[in-house]
């Protein structure tokens, strides 16, 4: 890891941005060719660190030396179909080779942390869920997991099972359409189409279960908001059955196929050192190696008792977090199968009274019942005064949730750790270097929901 | 919010506890704890915390690094406007991969002088990682990091005024035109 | 078109009818997905709800290309200056639906950051109700403005 980043930058050469030095002058007549992508395939572990944060800066200076009618910056987005809302780059680009691109977020900026200090504890997942929609459960699940450490309360194994059940279906869900956008964005049209036809079956499961397609506020400190419907244990059984065949139709699209290959291997590399170093999580730091996967280093929920594997690659490109992404939807259906078929008996949300309100029948037989759930839903819970941060493995990476009470119902600061808001910070050292028509692939295999990262 | 005398009674909870320098029981964090006087350390509803003054941020931060926390995962800030002294409080989240722990740093950043911003010095010399959660700091409660590579906004557009999450910011909300509500800031 | 015999001022205004028929039946949505109904408005696009069956499965990522624009989503303040540049550089006659809460007045965010209701910078026809409305809630959405053009209920 480099010593001081912010070192004055060497000027960089032409010749120096291909990886081996010996590529001499010529570069740029066969930098558009075709094949030229793979050039990076070649590169040294060494180069990649020396890259850190080194080529890439965060501040636009123009250097001289690169000649004008060579240097140009171009603006991508806000509004741009690949940047997967509303997402800016800025990219200095010299013939069709990307130099630096700096990334310009917050057009999606909502204020979210702000508003979460104003709405109580029981209130919060309704905002919080509204972060990264794509895996909105997970921000929930995260809320209530760091509300619930401050309350220390217990939460019944039936609940645990539901949450677990749950948010493995929305990583399934969230990785497909990632494989969906991300194969509209290479060019393989039919994929978006397979991709959301399968979420459909599991947006299915969801309204039946929450009530709504997405933002469901379902995971609520103290448990979850309802019990499963019934009959959930076919519509179960039909998801773990439907979307492995349609997982099959993906492999027989992509998988082996030369055109996506070309687009995606060896593009958009980045190395272990530099994704730890920058903070990246998620699918593109498993990608270079690292199997860092909270579930499995530390474990919440009780999803410790079931069986699965962490999907690992070795290169670190756009092809890996591919694979991933792929494994990771099989692995995550293997979850969900273990859960239908142990779901604990029980209740579905703790019977600590402080937390949650009394059930419906004693509402109608006791009129302190009847006060007790009016107060519960007015005035909300206290939470004892504390500071609590909580980390998941969300779709995207960590995501944390940072609480600081001073003992009121409503939260006095709310932080969430954003995977995407992290990840991106990788994206200039993806993109540096490669060609201007990778810059798509790479964006949608980051995977950034702007939600999550502007909040 | 009422005003809760959260540093009298952390003052007092002090006193009580002081002599033995109270250190935590993993060898690493220990050892990390051990080099720096300066520092406190508490147990946080089961999370290693370290009170860390600004000025030996950075120094504690690199000796964190070298100790194994390979990676900053959070950095955010607290505003204890009215309810501690110390108006400001950087939060920043460690991650060791290696031990597989979590190191919370907490840094009390004073409130400079009226028309001045509060500083703290910026961790991206150690963590290449911290440059967008500084930025986002920065957008949000004004704290100026120094020496940081690139301090502008970066939620917020390039030309408001204020920083948002600190308390004495109003949440903007507009009345509602239905309820007419009198309280609405 | 069958009253062929009657004074010209009639069939002035059938062609009229004409045109509005025209306009509704090959209607170019801009993609302008902002947030979470942006994802929902991508499902109305994919097979299972088809909004091609309506003629407005053509999306155009470009708004000199469209004549629709589905705000779909939160629009902060950094956004809104964009979002009226968008609106501007599509070309006449152009219609705005403004898909969701967050879209139509803010919804559950009423803090600093957000515009409070779209309204405030484009026109808009049809208004979405849902956080996020379903893809069912938009193509009724989309047929309600569909209706809209053929009564001659919104003209140009």
């Amino acid at each position: 890891m480099a010593e001081d980043t912010r070192a004055p930058k060497p000027a960089r050469e032409h010749r120096d941005v291909w990886i081996t030095a010996e590529e001499a002058p010529d570069w740029m007549s066969h930098s558009t060719d075709e094949g030229a992508q793979t050039m990076r395939l070649d590169e040294s572990q060494q180069r990649l660190v020396e890259q850190m944060g080194v080529r890439v800066a965060d501040d636009y200076v123009l250097d001289d030396q690169i000649s004008e009618d060579e240097r140009m910056i171009i603006n991508m987005g806000p509004q741009h179909p690949s940047t997967h809302g509303v997402m800016r780059l800025q990219i200095e680009l010299e013939g069709e080779i990307v130099r630096r691109v700096k990334p310009i977020i917050g057009y999606l900026h909502t204020g979210m942390e702000k508003t979460g200090e104003s709405l109580m504890y029981m209130q919060g997942g309704t905002n919080v869920t509204r972060m990264d929609y794509i895996a909105p459960l997970f921000n929930e699940l995260v809320f209530a997991l760091a509300t619930e450490k401050l309350l220390e309360v217990e939460i019944p194994p039936r609940a645990q099972a539901i949450r677990i059940l749950m948010t493995e279906l929305n990583r399934v869900a969230s990785h497909l359409v990632s494989l969906a956008t991300q194969g509209m964005d290479v060019g393989a049209l039919s994929m978006m189409l397979y991709g959301f036809r399968e979420r459909e079956l599991i947006l299915a499961f969801f309204e039946k279960t929450t009530g709504l397609r997405m933002n469901h506020n379902y995971i609520r400190a103290g448990g979850v908001a309802a019990d499963l419907p019934d009959g959930w244990e076919e519509d179960i059984a039909e998801i773990v059955e439907k979307i492995p065949i349609g997982v099959a139709d993906y492999e027989d699209l992509l998988k082996a196929n030369p055109i996506w290959e070309g687009r995606t291997r060896g593009v958009g590399v980045i190395s272990a050192e530099e994704c730890l170093a920058y903070g990246i999580t998620g699918p593109p730091l498993r990608a270079t190696g690292v199997d860092l996967d909270l579930r499995k280093s530390q474990p919440y929920s009780g999803i410790e008792q079931y069986e699965f594997d962490v999907a690992v690659g070795s290169n670190g490109d756009v092809y890996d977090r591919y694979r991933i992404r792929v494994q990771e939807i099989l692995q995550s259906l293997r979850i969900v199968q273990q859960v239908a078929n142990r779901m604990p008996a029980g209740d579905y949300r703790t019977d600590d009274r402080k937390v949650t309100p009394p059930p419906r029948k004693r509402i109608d037989e006791s009129m302190e019942a009847l006060i007790h759930h009016f107060k519960l839903f007015t005035e909300g819970f206290k939470v004892p005064e504390g500071e609590a941060y909580v980390a998941i493995e969300s779709p995207r990476g960590e995501i944390g949730c940072y609480i600081v009470s001073d003992g009121s119902a409503k939260p006095y600061r709310m932080h969430i750790r954003a995977p995407s808001f992290a990840n991106l910070q990788g994206l200039p050292i993806m993109l540096a270097d490669s060609l201007v028509a990778d810059s798509v692939a790479t964006i949608a295999s980051v995977d950034a929901v702007m939600g999550d990262v502007d909040r | 919010m009422t005003e809760v005398p959260i540093n009298g009674a952390e003052a007092a909870e002090e006193a009580v506890e002081a002599p033995p320098r109270p250190l935590p029981d993993h060898p690493t964090l220990a050892g990390l704890l051990e080099q720096f006087d300066a520092v406190e350390w508490r147990l946080s509803s089961g999370q290693d915390t370290a009170v860390v003054p600004k000025s030996q941020l950075r120094d504690f931060a690199l000796a964190a690094r070298t100790a194994g926390f390979e990676m900053l995962v959070d950095l955010t800030a607290v505003d204890y406007l009215r309810v501690r002294k110390i108006r400001f409080e950087v939060v920043v989240g460690l991650l060791s991969l290696q031990h597989n722990i979590r190191l919370r740093l907490r840094v009390p950043v004073p409130a400079g002088e009226p028309g001045d911003d509060p500083t703290v010095p910026s961790l991206v010399p150690v963590y290449p990682g911290a440059n967008f959660f500084e930025r986002e700091t920065f957008d949000m409660f004004g704290i100026i990091f120094e020496d940081h590579p690139d301090l502008t906004r970066i939620l917020l557009p390039d030309d408001w005024v204020g920083h948002p999450l600190r308390k004495d910011f109003a949440i903007g909300a507009v009345p509602v035109q239905f309820k007419s509500s009198p309280q609405v800031t | 078109m069958d009253q062929a015999v009657t004074p010209p001022g009639i069939i002035l205004t059938s062609l009229g009818k004409v045109a509005n028929w025209a306009r509704t039946r090959s209607m170019w949505p801009a993609t302008f997905g902002l947030a979470c109904c942006a994802i929902e408005m991508m499902a109305a696009g994919t097979a299972h709800y088809d909004l091609a069956r309506f003629g407005m499965e053509v999306f155009r990522a470009s708004p000199r290309q469209a004549d629709l624009m589905i705000v779909a989503g939160r629009v902060s303040q950094k956004m809104a200056p964009v979002l009226r540049n968008v609106y501007d550089q599509m070309p006449e006659p152009k219609w705005v639906i403004s898909m969701g809460a967050c879209a139509s007045t803010g919804g559950m965010f009423n803090n600093y950051a957000l515009v409070q209701g779209v309204d405030q910078i484009v026109p808009v026809d049809v208004y979405v109700p849902g956080c996020p409305p379903g893809p069912q809630s938009l193509i009724h959405g989309i047929l309600t403005l569909q209706n809209k053009i053929m009564s001659g209920e919104i003209t140009y």
